[in-house]
């Protein structure tokens, strides 16, 4: 059952993804994506994240994808007429290299877990994934990187307001 | 196994039955009421006072000339109203609606009122609901007119922000009651918060949190579209806004997700403020019933009382007024609890 769920949300996601690069209009392309969100939130419940997985359907799929597709529909960006209008060979070589690269690193990663798999299975307890263990966790162990991060994130908002404003002087 | 799977079943046909015939009986109710404020009489030529009008109106809407406009894009103008109703129906999938019942002793074991309780309650509503937008963004997109394009941006604008403080103002009642499950939330408001001569005050959490209530359920109302804030549809500029190009059963589905809406979010106020389904004397479903009843009045009431906002208003009054209203009173309870709690 769970091999079984696990398989379609993961195929859909796929082929979602794969879907977001080839159409030839955005709003496709955004909506794709939605899709994609929606399946990765599927796996998260497989992995009992139940906390995560709302957290990724608000966040990805209710609030940042809207406002994608809100700034698809202010632009009114055209359909392109052809899928590979402009053919940039330096774009696909670089793009085939950096994919080719990630992918090592998640084979890599995948097989290292597997291969230590034995001992550092983790304390599969009754409470794993709640909002009280994520927020316990949040607040503790991981307290540095989380602020940090809130950093980073007020970082690229102060940002663009500095770019988007300096256009208009 | 299979018992319990039958149980879960029946609870979901129930639970929506109910709530697609509610839905129904809402446009009644609103008709009737409006006729009333305004000083008309509303629908009464189909049955006693009217009251098979919404049976009429739903075979009128099915056996009308279903209409696609030949510059539309088509997957996704027949997607955007599934989309639209099926979050409004799913949302009300944690709403607790009642302790439990044995059905007058008819059935061995209690059965709780409810479809499930999950860990992330509250949560599941707001991340469900927020899907909803997109059934009204793709609408106003599909139809590839000035009118409807204009309602799906304003709409989705509009929920965007209005979410935001939404979702701060419940943090209040999460923070008082320690947990996001809907029943747990409920449980929290069992007891009494004073007691005034012999009449007992509950302690809903409405009398913790104020200001917190009032800024939910004008958001709620801003969220389901509902006036003063049905920009996405003020008919006066938009014609009818994201919905203009749509016609028959797909028009009644934007429309019944509206009334589902406003459903869920009452239904939501209930649970989160007025202490869901707890009550004396009564049983349980009743006491929820009923405050879901007087929260869907007054959203009746406002729209036959308020004028709509103008565009800038409500961004102004969203962004500048209600975020910084709801900041402080998270600010305040957290302060709170941490000092008293």
């Amino acid at each position: 059952m769970e091999i079984a769920l696990f398989a379609g949300f993961a195929l859909v996601a796929a082929v979602a993804a794969v879907l977001v690069v080839i159409q030839r209009h955005a709003v496709y392309s955004a909506l794709y994506l939605v899709i994609a969100m929606v399946a990765l939130a599927g796996i998260y419940v497989l992995l009992e994240g139940y906390f995560i997985w709302i957290i990724q359907i608000i966040v990805y799929a209710g609030a940042i994808m809207v406002l994608f597709l809100f700034v698809i529909m202010l632009l009114d960006i055209p359909q392109e007429d052809v899928l590979w209008a402009r053919r940039d060979w330096g774009q696909i070589v670089a793009a085939a290299a950096l994919s080719l690269v990630l992918l090592v690193e998640m084979v890599l990663a995948v097989g290292r877990g597997a291969l230590r798999g034995a001992q550092a299975a983790p304390a599969s307890a009754q409470d794993f994934g709640t909002t009280l263990t994520v927020g316990r966790m949040l607040f503790t162990d991981y307290l540095f990187p989380f602020e940090i991060t809130s950093v980073i994130l007020l970082v690229a908002m102060v940002g663009a307001l500095v770019l988007a404003k300096r256009q208009f002087k | 196994m299979i018992e319990a799977l039958v149980i879960i079943l029946i609870k979901i046909a129930v639970v929506m039955g109910l709530l697609l015939l509610a839905v129904a009986y809402m446009t009644w109710l609103e008709r009737k009421v409006i006729a009333d404020i305004q000083v008309r009489i509303g629908p009464d030529r189909v049955g006693p006072f009217g009251l098979l009008q919404p049976i009429a109106d739903g075979i009128k809407l099915m056996l009308k000339e279903d209409l696609i406009p030949a510059h539309v894009d088509r997957v996704i103008y027949l997607l955007a109203p599934s989309l639209s109703i099926i979050p409004a129906l799913i949302a009300f999938s944690v709403i607790p609606f009642g302790s439990s019942t044995t059905l007058f002793g008819l059935l061995a074991h209690p059965v709780t009122l409810r479809i499930t309780d999950i860990d992330v309650g509250i949560l599941f509503v707001f991340g469900v609901s927020s899907l909803g937008v997109y059934g009204i963004v793709l609408a106003g997109w599909a139809s590839n007119n000035k009118y409807s394009l204009l309602g799906g941006l304003r709409s989705s604008a509009q929920m965007i922000s209005y979410e935001l403080s939404m979702g701060l103002s419940v943090v209040g009642v999460v923070l008082l009651a320690g947990s996001l499950s809907l029943v747990d939330i409920v449980g929290a408001q069992q007891g009494t918060f004073w007691l005034l001569g012999i009449l007992p005050i509950p302690n809903w959490f409405v009398f913790w949190q104020p200001l917190g209530f009032l800024l939910f359920f004008t958001c709620a109302l801003a969220e389901t579209n509902r006036a003063p804030f049905d920009l996405p549809e003020a008919e006066t500029e938009l014609v009818a806004g994201f919905h203009t190009e749509y016609s028959s059963m797909k028009f009644a589905m934007f429309f019944m997700a509206e009334y589902a809406n406003m459903i869920t979010a009452s239904a939501v106020a209930t649970t989160l403020f007025l202490g869901g389904w707890l009550g004396p004397v009564a049983p349980s479903p009743v006491w929820f019933l009923g405050k879901v009843f007087v929260l869907l009045f007054v959203f009746i009431w406002f729209r036959a009382t308020l004028p709509r906002f103008r565009y800038d208003q409500l961004m102004y009054f969203g962004w500048k007024r209600l975020l910084p209203l709801a900041l402080l009173n998270v600010g305040v309870t957290a302060v709170s609890a941490a000092l008293w709690g």
